[in-house]
């Protein structure tokens, strides 16, 4: 079989010092998005473990491994758990999931909780489409701009890309940077235009570098509208897979002239959507007590 | 919350904003939009709101600029039905 290079890799996490046992309350949130789906699962407001899948055909099947894979070896199994919040694209068809919130709400909280409370906006840069997200301290929304009417600017492009210039997709945005001059953006409307038009260009002769970083920075240019519209106010930080993406962090912050904070090394930003349905599913928790 | 309902694309920016604080779910914008734009529904994005809100249905996000071209006629003061429905001023659109 040929090599997939947009194939991402899968992996889980468990942190080894604390023991849910001990926990009062477990909450997990399970993100189902378009193109990978996350599963965090925390203990009494603290990230216990999580998981990163790719999303299948099927979503209420996607949810299952991707909460098989954060329980993995952690004892703990789904009846123990007292709230799960469902949320992303798949949402409605988390089977297991008591509450479904948007990702847009979860994002908000999700970043607030990871970077703290100075947050004001997020991007979210997806698998299939950006959200550009303001919120308060507390991780409210307090406005949002979504654009999912076609697939460029996001993590499936990417994908497509991976695969058009046969190019490993972690080492795109590291790539794309190591261009001498930055040439023009691609076409940054649609995916499927824009990956005619760079194989028109490496027909040209172009270098796979050279195309990257067009393509990179048409990414980014798309993100900076989007982010226009919604007025960046600091602090400015990016979730989701394309968090990941040098090249295009890189190339936003330059036209935005906004620098997004670093993302903390314990976290991974994919996860943002899901640690914040978590922290919903606590909130729930205790108003129900109430 | 302004929630902002439609999308950018080369022809232009087409959003409806919803201010979800303005709105309080009467649902008067309902039966004014002519298209069947707006419905109400339980805010997913805020879990703790109880009351119901107005917002753009999921059919119409994707072609909005088509959905609104009967009532955006060329006469500037013409106020458009569902800003006319709203008494709390809570509809804005981009376009």
């Amino acid at each position: 079989m040929a090599k997939e290079f947009w194939r991402w890799k899968e992996y889980n996490w468990k942190d080894d010092s604390k023991d849910w046992k001990q926990a009062k309350i477990i909450t997990a949130g399970v993100d189902v998005g378009s193109v990978s789906s996350k599963v965090a699962i925390m203990t009494d407001g603290e990230l216990y473990a999580y998981s990163l899948m790719r999303t299948g055909s099927d979503s209420s099947e996607s949810a299952h491994k991707s909460l098989n894979g954060a329980l993995e070896n952690t004892g703990l199994t789904l009846d123990k758990i007292h709230y799960v919040v469902g949320t992303g694209y798949g949402r409605v068809n988390v089977p297991f999931a008591k509450r479904a919130i948007t990702e847009i709400a979860c994002h908000a909280r999700g970043a607030n909780f990871i970077w703290g409370s100075t947050v004001k906006t997020v991007l979210d840069m997806g698998g299939q489409d950006c959200k550009a997200i303001k919120c308060d301290e507390k991780g409210k929304v307090t406005a949002f701009l979504m654009n999912d009417k076609c697939a460029a600017g996001t993590g499936r492009g990417m994908e497509v890309f991976a695969d058009l210039l046969s190019v490993p997709i972690e080492q795109m945005g590291d790539l794309s940077l190591s261009v001498d001059k930055e040439p023009d953006p691609v076409s940054s409307t649609c995916v499927v235009f824009a990956k005619s038009e760079a194989l028109g260009l490496l027909r040209q002769g172009w270098s796979k570098e050279k195309v990257l970083a067009a393509y990179c920075s048409a990414m980014a240019h798309r993100v900076f509208t989007l982010l226009e519209k919604v007025a960046v106010e600091k602090d400015f930080v990016i979730t989701g897979g394309i968090a990941k993406n040098i090249g295009v962090v890189k190339r936003l912050e330059t036209e935005l002239k906004v620098k997004a904070l670093p993302m903390p090394a314990t976290f991974d930003p994919q996860l943002a959507g899901a640690i914040g349905a978590a922290l919903f599913a606590k909130a729930l928790v205790e108003k129900e007590k109430k | 919350m302004l929630a902002n309902y439609g999308y950018k694309d080369g022809s232009g920016d087409f959003f409806i904003t919803i201010d979800t604080d303005k709105c309080n779910g009467c649902g008067k914008c309902i039966p004014a939009c002519p298209a069947g734009v707006l419905e109400l529904i339980t805010d997913e994005s805020d879990p703790f709101r109880e009351l119901p809100v107005a917002a753009v249905t999921e059919a119409h996000r994707k072609k909005i600029k088509y959905s609104c071209a009967s009532c955006k006629t060329t006469t500037k003061e013409a106020i458009l039905p569902c800003l006319k429905a709203c008494v709390y001023t809570a509809i804005s659109h981009s376009w």
